[in-house]
């Protein structure tokens, strides 16, 4: 308590000598409460489908690899396409999420789904995200049982469900979206924006890909958007 | 008979060594500079530096058409918090402690250190896994850890290899810049002793793959992971770190208890406010439009949660930054540590970060280094600038870091802690400016005689006074009429 008095009344000294403090309070409480936007890039505020596309352009201008299919349902053969191309075995570490849960796996028997964390030995993790955004191809996901943190980072490979109407224009609104999931100010305990798959320029500045996360980053887009 | 294990005699050199890394040698920044510019290997490395960063922040700001007003609206939203810091840091703490999470403040180093320790012992923790953080070097917190015999591992690849080469960053971002591949290749050979001798490590592939194998096991094993912040939102109780790697996320997941370690100016009010300077944090550091990995930790692991830390800690330094504040230094703590200044810096490009003496180099390091350590320690690095301006040009920030390295000439000149000479001279030339009839007959009678010296050529090999100058190049005789004689003829014929 000791340093946090003397560190809060340094600053009240330096900064706060001669103002009006309930104004100064008052410029406090309503930044906070209406989180004011400031510049917004052009760039995503565009109709939706011409969002998506942006989305999955700037998605693959990061080595993220790209997939469209049109329900849940056609996600197992997916997810099983690229196993098959990339020679990876048919073996899944995922959560509990009720949309992938939801889908008919009963399509592709012979793949292996292993629910909960991961433990570090699993070549493959699917998770589904929370938000898209399409200024920077960058997806949003959140903790829970549903979609375990370490399913992002631990596997060698990861593959990210998401519905094309999930996909926002900038940060901002896709940051609302996680803001009010749990009611406004309550975050999950971890929000990972993930634009690319892990990489590392720390040996002579050469880009190099699969660093600690990730070596691969591949998207599955549901579209839902029906005619829009 | 005892037998100590090799790791063990490494830590203990390390723990000793690690003394000599909190020492600051700024004090000897000429003679650093001095050995930097003669040592070929780190020149050959310094090479990447201006070929790598700079076109790459200037296509990605060029892509953005909002770029500049992004540096606008970010600088605003520093400015407006910093006048505001100590109710958002009460409002920020409020929220994290609401999350289940635990809020302590560090006046000093010391204190952040013993804070860090006493978490570390709380939980009997043996490893200490760490992502990047320049706060964790900015307090020694490696040898104070070692010391107490826990072992820190630093996971950034960057930051790993300068530990096993028992050296400190010499670039905020990209900490082992200073370090050819086959020196890496050197320093893996002599760690990893476990592994074939005969593998090939010529290419980074190579190297990278085998650091990502050695490291995944210490994720694993580690007890307390230590992360540094870009950011703590004071809306949310949020903390966040912007990565590539990975690493700090793997840091801050598998152990039991994840340390953030953060100075207090790291605050933004909201999730819109991160927004805008996250806009121009990578396109300024490494040209990316966004990092791989943003990453938002709010607290410990919630329930029905099944991974993720079961205890979360920040540490919030102050360690001087509180005396920068309501000053004309208050500009400097908007910094968001993106390396832009000093990939832009000539003197950088020249000498490279070891030289600067202290934890931050380049022109943000001239500036913060006499603000937290001290003008007597510090007020070397202000010098070295020939404030050309392009730090300031490129910083999102907009941080007038060539003026605020003038004030630090001005204390340093006011404290009498520059040469005697140098006293001297400036006091000399100051006498005469203010006689201007003396100043400029002086000027006419200096130049007539320079112009005799350069002789056929106009350049002159010595000058007496300038040995300094001269030693490496000719110094141009002037020639024709000096600018006031100019001024006056022109002033005189357009009238």
């Amino acid at each position: 308590m000791q340093g946090r008095e003397a560190i809060l009344g340094k600053i009240r000294t330096q900064v706060g000598a001669g103002k009006d403090a309930t104004a100064r309070r008052a410029a406090v409480a309503n930044r906070l409460a209406n989180a004011p936007k400031g510049v917004i890039p052009d760039r995503g505020q565009i109709p939706v489908r011409e969002r998506l596309a942006l989305f999955q352009n700037r998605a693959e201008a990061v080595q993220t690899t790209v997939a469209t299919v049109s329900s849940y349902d056609d996600v197992p053969e997916a997810v099983s396409d690229y196993l098959r191309q990339r020679n990876l075995p048919k073996q899944l570490r995922m959560g509990q999420d009720a949309r992938l849960d939801g889908a008919d796996w009963s399509k592709t028997p012979a793949l292996e789904r292993r629910l909960g964390p991961s433990d570090g030995d699993d070549l493959v993790g699917l998770s589904h995200a929370t938000a898209g955004v399409a200024e920077t191809g960058t997806l949003v996901l959140t903790s829970s049982s549903d979609n375990p943190t370490t399913v992002n980072f631990l596997p060698e490979n990861h593959i990210v469900v998401i519905g094309a109407s999930q996909v926002a224009g900038d940060y901002e609104t896709a940051l609302d979206v996680v803001r009010q999931m749990n009611g406004k100010g309550r975050m999950p305990r971890t929000v990972n924006m993930v634009t690319g798959p892990s990489r590392s320029g720390d040996i002579e500045q050469k880009i190099l890909l699969g660093a600690h996360g990730p070596r691969s980053l591949h998207m599955i887009v549901v579209d839902d958007l029906g005619d829009a | 008979m005892t037998l100590i294990s090799s790791r063990a005699l490494q830590n203990l050199t390390r723990a000793i060594e690690g003394e000599r890394f909190m020492k600051i040698t700024t004090p000897e920044f000429k003679e650093n500079a001095v050995e930097a510019l003669s040592n070929e290997t780190l020149q050959k490395a310094l090479g990447t530096v201006e070929k790598g960063f700079i076109g790459k922040r200037q296509a990605a700001a060029d892509a953005l058409p909002e770029f500049e007003a992004l540096r606008d609206s970010a600088k605003a939203i520093k400015d407006h918090t910093l006048e505001h810091l100590d109710l958002y840091l009460e409002a920020y703490s409020e929220k994290v402690e609401e999350a289940g999470g635990h809020v302590h403040w560090a006046q000093t180093a010391e204190d952040a250190r013993q804070i860090v320790l006493d978490i570390c012992r709380s939980v009997n923790a043996k490893t200490v896994t760490k992502g990047k953080s320049m706060i964790s070097e900015e307090i020694g917190i490696n040898a104070h850890l070692e010391e107490a015999g826990l072992i820190p591992v630093e996971t950034d690849l960057g930051e790993y290899i300068i530990q096993l080469r028992n050296e400190a960053p010499s670039h905020i971002i990209a900490p082992a810049v200073h370090v050819l591949k086959e020196q890496v290749e050197e320093d893996f050979r002599a760690e990893h002793t476990h592994l074939d001798e005969d593998r090939n490590l010529e290419e980074p592939e190579s190297l990278l793959n085998e650091a990502r194998t050695v490291l995944r096991q210490k994720f694993m094993d580690a007890d307390v992971g230590i992360t540094g912040a870009n950011f703590l939102v004071a809306e949310t109780g949020t903390s966040i770190i912007v990565t590539n790697e990975g690493n700090g996320d793997l840091t801050q997941t598998l152990p039991k208890v994840h340390i953030v370690l953060a100075s207090i100016e790291k605050i933004a009010p909201t999730l819109e406010d991160v927004s805008q300077i996250l806009r121009v944090l990578a396109r300024s550091a490494t040209g990316q439009d966004m990092s791989v990995y943003t990453t938002f930790s709010t607290g410990s692991r919630r329930e029905g949660d099944v991974d993720g830390p079961e205890d979360y800690h920040v540490v919030l330094l102050d360690n001087g930054r509180t005396n920068m504040l309501g000053t004309e230094f208050q500009d400097m703590l908007r910094c968001i540590r993106c390396g832009a200044c000093m990939n832009h810096c000539p003197v950088y490009h020249a000498v490279g970060g070891h030289a600067y003496g202290w934890v931050y180099p380049g022109p943000m390091g001239a500036v913060l280094t006499p603000s937290l350590q001290g003008v007597e320690q510090g007020g070397n690095l202000p010098n070295a600038s020939t404030f050309c301006g392009r730090c300031e040009s490129v910083c999102p920030m907009r941080i007038p870091l060539p003026k605020m390295m003038r004030h630090w000439r001005e204390r340093e000149f006011e404290k009498g802690l520059n040469p005697a000479t140098q006293r001297f001279g400036l006091k000399t030339w100051a006498w005469f400016a203010k006689r201007p009839k003396l100043y400029n007959a002086g000027a006419r009678v200096a130049m007539k005689a320079m112009a005799m010296m350069g002789g056929n050529k106009g350049k002159m090999a010595s000058l007496p006074l300038a040995g300094g100058w001269t030693k490496y190049r000719d110094l141009p005789a002037p020639e024709g009429s000096t600018f006031q004689a100019q001024y006056a003829a022109r002033k005189k014929a357009l009238h």
